[in-house]
């Protein structure tokens, strides 16, 4: 079986970095909507916030496990790159784990505590969503830049980490767009039409700078034919943009169609953009220190592996599936019975 | 200032003793929360379903703690310990991999389902949602427990180069130590569960709440852990003959042996010393070590003086953290014993009337105050059994990561100790603040369920308290 495609050292971390950017892209679409409803949410009152929270109440656990599996599969494919990567983004890390703990915990406390401290709850799920969103905005831009620490870098980073903030900040709102009605909806459109800028602005500015930032990344994307190949995608990304500004502006509409459009094409803004990220680094999984086939693991071990991947994770797509349809329509108020 | 080693020591260490509080709750409450389910189904009595929706409450808090303080761990392997992965990845990775894909997105999806979902699923979906929940969690037990046993006793694998490649899967997954330390583990999280359950249903009851829910929780709690400390007590005495076996020095270390000899007595206390190598201040039972290790009055144990190389290394663990550890797990499970049997036998009394045993004995209304402020005061023994229990045996591992494979020292990460330092503080300050919070949402919710409850005076009869249950819907 390991030859069957070819050379195993070959296909096999390929592979890998296909199922780890599939985990990754996954992870950022589902608990970037969670993260961006937690940023939201100091902006309404206490009966919205719980919509609010209502609405991605039953998928949030679920969805952070895509983070686990993509570091996971980072750890276990790639495990020199695991320790690359993370111990040169020590302090990030650590305060991206901190808000994580921080807002997951804040789910159950802020109805579990006595109510006089939901407020404080209320407070650590924004500032955990908050930190989780800045952290990650700033180690996407740390790895865009190599990983090392220069003034250079550290500004490129700030500059990711407020604008992945504000992408996660939208694509919630699109997903409280779909998930919401009345009043709460319609503060939703608002927000959307107004963070729709700060997306496209952000995604405009990483465009930008990535190939100054870089210059393999420059080669990648300029060069010829390349510039060819990859022309389709920035062309689909406006298109899709030009369809999402069109849409905010006619939401909310009549017998709440259309509810799902913006969030649906963030979706796919999110994914053109990730491809965007993956071909510009391809082959390296540590930019241009450390390449997929280098860093692999024994591909007995990725083997093994990957049987249990193959098998398992169309199960776990089709659970996933179950959930959201259990908990399909418009956010009600959770409770336990 | 401290070494960037030790510190990273600490630091896993704080984070992985926080984390394992609360899957150790979620494995044994999952199943809990099914037997629950199961009897309402059964039975239609609502004080089951009461008990479910009072307990599903701690099973979602406990879980999300647990979800949290889990990712830190996968993350800390490559931040502090790149080490491990560039040795035993290999072994370590696939078993990891497994955890996450069979167990954790397993419980994660369902465990909407089983909170959220009870009014628009069928009911066999969300007893189907529950079993699942407590499936994943103790399949997420079960490969985390083979990697760390294999890291205790590895097996199945040949070393090139310093990197470990599996040679035999079935020698790795089922690897000398898995099934004694699963074994231990479950039946901790058990007991763990039924002291939770016992403690803060006697908590209620000093509340003023005598519910029919309270009663079946406290009688649930009390039984369960009468039952299992038994068998935990004869699981913990074969898990150590199998450390005796592959892993002398931390039995060594435990039992505060400095030389290997016969008639070796069990010490209730001592203060190990090894600038002395030697004990001061020991109480002991003689001959009762080599009994219980040995099934002989003169067996011989094994010494700490053995692991100690000619040039003066010392491939020992440290010794006093892993004898006192030892004999605080040991001294909990005692008081377990103790408190549970007692109280088995205090409501097995026959009270006043006339009738059958079954008809008149005294039950949970047999229990004195005193009894039920010890079992407050017991409610998180479980957690002290497992935290101390399980610093005996990876402290006991030390100074090995993996035995004979790779040292601790080897696996650690190059960063600034400084900065190792502050993220501790961070981490310290966030765990304790949790904790204190959790314990104090546990409180608030046995309070307020005792609020909602019937008072103390006059009892109902308890077919009557459920139909009031009903009525109050």
């Amino acid at each position: 079986m390991l030859t069957l495609f070819g050379d195993p050292e070959v296909w096999l971390p390929l592979a890998f970095a296909g199922l780890m950017g599939f985990s990754i892209l996954v992870y950022v679409v589902l608990d970037g909507f969670d993260l961006g409803v937690g940023l939201l949410a100091p902006l309404v009152d206490d009966a919205e916030r719980d919509r609010m929270v209502a609405s991605i109440g039953p998928f949030w656990d679920a969805n952070e496990t895509w983070l686990v599996l993509a570091i996971g599969l980072l750890l276990v494919a790639f495990p020199e790159a695991h320790g690359m990567i993370l111990s040169g983004l020590y302090l990030p890390v650590a305060i991206m784990l901190i808000g994580l703990i921080l807002r997951g915990v804040a789910f159950e406390f802020r109805v579990k505590a006595p109510a006089g401290q939901k407020a404080n709850w209320d407070r650590a799920f924004f500032a955990g969503s908050l930190m989780t969103s800045l952290s990650q905005g700033f180690m996407l831009g740390m790895y865009i830049t190599g990983l090392e620490w220069t003034l250079a870098t550290l500004l490129f980073s700030t500059i990711t980490a407020v604008f992945l903030t504000v992408g996660y900040s939208f694509i919630g709102a699109t997903w409280l767009i779909y998930k919401t009605d009345d009043d709460l909806q319609r503060k939703a459109v608002d927000w959307a039409r107004g963070g729709i800028w700060g997306l496209l602005g952000g995604v405009a500015a990483i465009s930008i700078a990535s190939p100054l930032a870089s210059e393999r990344i420059f080669e990648r994307w300029f060069g010829f034919p390349e510039i060819l190949l990859l022309a389709p995608l920035p062309l689909t990304f406006a298109a899709i943009a030009g369809v999402l500004v069109y849409m905010l502006r006619k939401l909310p509409a009549e017998g709440d169609a259309f509810a799902i459009v913006p969030f649906a094409a963030t979706v796919l803004l999110f994914a053109l953009a990730f491809a965007g990220l993956a071909y510009s680094f391809y082959p390296f999984v540590v930019p241009d220190r450390l390449t997929l086939y280098e860093a692999a693991a024994a591909p007995e071990s990725l083997l093994i592996i990957l049987v249990g991947a193959v098998v398992v994770i169309p199960i776990i797509i089709a659970y996933s599936a179950l959930a959201y349809t259990v908990f399909r329509g418009k956010a009600t108020d959770l409770t336990y019975y | 200032m401290m070494d960037t080693l030790l510190l990273s020591r600490i630091q896993f260490g704080a984070n992985i003793s926080f984390h394992i509080l609360f899957p150790t709750i979620t494995i044994a409450l999952g199943w809990v929360l099914l037997f629950f389910k199961l009897r309402f189904n059964r039975t239609g009595d609502m004080r089951w379903m009461e008990a479910y929706r009072f307990w599903v409450k701690v099973f979602a808090l406990s879980f999300a703690m647990g979800v949290v303080s889990g990712i830190t761990m996968s993350f800390q392997f490559g931040t502090n310990w790149p080490g491990f992965m560039e040795h035993v990845g290999n072994i370590a990775g696939p078993l990891l991999a497994y955890e996450i894909l069979t167990a954790f997105f397993l419980e994660a999806a369902f465990l909407g389902i089983m909170l959220f979902g009870f009014r628009r699923v069928p009911g066999w979906l969300h007893t189907l949602a529950t079993f699942l929940v407590a499936f994943g969690t103790t399949m997420s037990a079960f490969w985390i427990l083979v990697l760390n046993s294999w890291m205790h006793t590895p097996a199945g694998f040949e070393l090139r180069d310093g990197v470990a490649f599996a040679t035999d899967w079935w020698a790795v997954v089922f690897n000398p130590s898995m099934p004694y330390r699963l074994v231990h583990m479950l039946l901790a999280s058990g007991l763990t569960v039924a002291f939770l359950i016992a403690g803060l249903s006697a908590l209620r009851w000093l509340f003023g709440d005598r519910s029919g829910e309270v009663r079946t929780t406290l009688r649930f709690g009390l039984t369960m852990g009468a039952v299992l400390i038994p068998l935990q007590i004869l699981a913990g005495d074969m898990h150590g003959l199998n450390t005796l076996e592959h892993q002398p020095a931390k039995v060594a270390a435990m039992e505060g042996n400095w030389e290997t000899r016969g008639n070796v007595p069990l010490l209730l206390f001592a203060v190990p010393d090894e600038e002395t190598r030697s004990n001061s201040f020991e109480i002991g039972v003689p001959n009762a070590a080599s009994l219980v290790l040995t099934h002989k009055a003169d067996g011989i144990v094994p010494g700490l003086n053995d692991f100690v190389t000619e040039d003066g290394e010392v491939l020992h663990p440290p010794v006093a953290p892993v004898f006192y550890a030892f004999r605080i797990m040991v001294g909990t499970g005692m008081a377990m014993l103790v408190l549970s049997w007692g109280a088995m036998a205090l409501m097995a009394r026959r009270g006043e009337g006339v009738g059958t045993w079954a008809q008149t004995r005294r039950g949970v209304d047999g229990l004195p105050k005193l009894l039920l402020i010890a079992l407050v005061a017991m409610t998180f023994a479980g957690w002290l059994a497992t935290l101390s229990g399980w610093y005996v045996t990876e402290i006991g591992r030390q100074p090995w990561l993996v035995t004979g494979v790779l040292t601790t020292e080897m696996a650690v990460a190059d960063v600034p100790s400084g900065l190792v330092l502050s993220t501790l503080i961070a981490y310290l300050a966030v765990y304790a603040g949790l904790t204190l919070a959790y314990i104090g949402v546990l409180v608030h919710l046995a309070r307020k369920a005792a609020k909602g409850q019937p008072p103390a005076e006059p009892r109902k009869a308890p077919s009557a308290v459920v139909g009031g249950l009903h009525a109050a819907e």
